[in-house]
């Protein structure tokens, strides 16, 4: 079982300073992660859903250290990645690749389709001239573009066409572990399903670990093994998927599925609408984070912090009315 | 499909920036005047029609006639021969001491831009200290300590000069790192020279020739400034400011004398703003400097 875990995370946590007065001190924290633990098995996807500004992206550039966690572990293949130097990374990049959620502003502008996906041939000194042009048009085959694209700059693309360059960038090192960051969320409905499908293909063809971050629980039941809820910088349900989906239990998830539209028009849906915004990570408030917006808070939620309990069949879940 | 495909020239940025420089009429005045100028600095022995040092004085402070079509000065030199000889010094300047700042400012700010922390602290105090300084005053100061001669003028106008590119420049690196593009370029493991130089300074690049351009400019007007003074180009070279210098003294009497420079240095210097401020709108709508 442990050999086959790819990724490890532990108690992973990224405070954001929040600078004030003469001195620029520290007065606050905004607290973007707290305390994150989960494992993604190798080939295996784990789907990270939460609403925006609950620390989603943060996890997962924290992951590859884009961003620096504050604390916590995070183990790549047995090795521990968050103690390790700036330099000792430089080789472990490229079993690491991200995909970004904004398909126009992750491609540079001023390169051409053929320079982005082979920069990273380049740094790591893959492949060079000739050989280099063969494998970035393959690469492009591999994403369903036309490898004549090659000369070409970003701006004649649309972007469901961009996000494929992204995803063929990220291919390009030949990764074991990618972390798809909302890589559909900008992009139309109809693009979505191609995206996802691709994503899907290129996991069974290449063996590929993905974290696949979304604010979106139907998108994400598609993709993923597993699924880990995240509320305010914590988790607050992990289980399959299959689980989750039969036998949803934190109000928060609940909440999350109501949302999903179902295209039957005889099916009569409860909706579950959430009130208010999300509370400021600044200052989250006392007990259970969810006790401001929770439909079923009890007197206790407002007081002692609920922990993430295994409730059996590996399903975790942080709320008072479960443990 | 793929044959079809290979076929499709693609629009690059700068031919789609150039086709819309051409279509503003006083960027392209701006242009053909600085082509004028390059060519003038360039083919000057060929054009002049008199030697510029060749002293006369049987021909002294002679008005325009169709001998010397722009007059003579006081000793018998031709004015228009010492005009197109003057474009070389004031093309110098602005391409050698605008150069100078253009690369200071672009390395100085992207740096600060992009490390931060304390050495964008000082670099940042740098150029305050810089810009409240009266520039004219500083300039003057550093050729003066340094003795006046043109490159000593070269020297001090990049010394000065940088500082408004600098703080350009930094605002731009600290926008484009925080993109996307930089961010997936470092998850690949680039390093912070190739990010700079590959992702940042590339992007760069329109306000890098807006500033430059509106630049060279200001360094034209500084040289003949400190000629006028006195204090850059030395006589006999033919600079404008110094042919105006000349003149001032021939004022009530001669008034041609110190028109015509004054006027080549009107023409370059709106050249060069014409052409800057069409770039600015060609490269970037967006940008303002």
């Amino acid at each position: 079982m442990e050999d086959n875990v790819l990724l490890r995370v532990e108690r992973l946590t990224k405070l954001f300073p929040i600078r004030g007065g003469i001195f620029q001190r520290p007065v606050g924290y905004v607290r973007a992660v707290e305390n994150v633990s989960f494992t993604i098995s190798r080939g295996e996807t784990l789907g990270l859903v939460g609403e925006s500004g609950c620390g989603k992206t943060t996890t997962g550039r924290s992951i590859l250290r884009l961003i620096e966690p504050t604390s916590g572990k995070v183990y790549f293949n047995g090795i521990e990645i968050t103690a390790l130097r700036r330099k000792e990374l430089a080789p472990l990049r490229r079993e690491m690749q991200i995909i970004f959620q904004d398909p126009y502003g992750s491609l540079n502008p001023r390169m051409t389709i053929g320079d982005i996906i082979g920069e990273g041939l380049e740094i790591h000194k893959i492949a060079r001239g000739k050989e280099k042009e063969r494998r970035i048009m393959e690469l492009l085959e591999v994403v369903g573009l036309p490898p004549a694209y090659i000369r070409r700059y970003p701006h004649e693309f649309s972007g469901g066409q961009r996000q494929r360059i992204g995803i063929a960038r990220a291919l390009a090192v030949n990764p074991k572990f990618v972390v798809c960051d909302e890589p559909v969320s900008a992009l139309d409905v109809s693009i979505q399903s191609q995206i996802i499908n691709l994503l899907k293909d290129l996991q069974r063809q290449f063996g590929l670990t993905y974290l696949f971050i979304a604010h979106d629980l139907s998108v994400v039941k598609h993709m993923s093994d597993k699924i880990a809820v995240m509320y305010l910088a914590k988790i607050v349900e992990y289980a399959s998927t299959e689980e989750l989906f039969s036998n949803p239990k934190h109000p928060y998830t609940l909440a999350l599925m109501s949302a999903i539209p179902i295209p039957d028009p005889d099916v009569k849906k409860q909706r579950i609408v959430l009130q208010g915004d999300l509370p400021s990570p600044s200052n989250p408030p006392k007990g259970c984070r969810f006790n401001t917006r929770c439909p079923k808070v009890m007197d206790l939620c407002r007081e002692v912090e609920p922990e993430l309990k295994d409730i059996g069949k590996e399903h975790l879940v942080a709320c008072h009315l479960w443990n | 499909m793929n044959r079809e495909l290979e076929n499709i020239k693609t629009i690059s940025y700068w031919k789609d920036a150039f086709r819309r420089l051409r279509k503003n009429k006083l960027a392209m005045v701006g242009l053909y005047i600085i082509i004028a100028l390059i060519l003038t600095a360039i083919f000057a022995p060929w054009l002049a029609p008199y030697d510029p040092y060749e002293v006369n004085f049987e021909e002294y402070l002679q008005p325009p006639s169709l001998r010397h079509p722009l007059g003579t000065d006081e000793f018998g030199r031709d004015i228009l021969s010492r005009i197109i000889f003057g474009s070389r010094i004031s093309l110098e300047v602005g391409i050698i001491a605008e150069g100078i700042a253009t690369v200071v400012g672009v390395l100085l700010g992207s740096i600060s831009g992009y490390f931060g922390g304390w050495v964008d602290h000082l670099i940042v105090e740098l150029t305050n200290i810089v810009f409240a300084f009266p520039f004219l005053l500083f300039v003057i100061a550093i050729v003066v300590s340094l003795g006046p001669s043109l490159s000593n003028v070269f020297l001090a106008v990049g010394a000065l000069n940088w500082a408004g590119t600098a703080r350009l420049i930094r605002g731009q690196v600290l926008s484009l790192k925080e993109s996307e593009y930089v961010e997936a370029a470092r998850a690949l493991g680039a390093s912070n020279v190739r990010i700079i130089f590959k992702h940042i300074l590339p992007n760069c690049i329109a306000p890098i020739i807006v500033s430059a351009t509106l630049g060279m400019g200001g360094a034209i007007m500084i040289e003949s400034s400190l000629s006028f003074l006195g204090l850059g180009a030395q006589p006999p070279t033919p600079s404008w400011g110094s042919m105006i210098d000349y003149a001032k003294d021939f004022l009530r009497t001669n008034l041609w004398y110190s028109f015509f420079p004054g006027l080549a240095i009107m023409i370059t210097v709106f050249g060069f703003n014409l052409l800057g401020d069409g770039l600015r709108d060609a490269l970037d709508p967006r940008l303002k400097i």
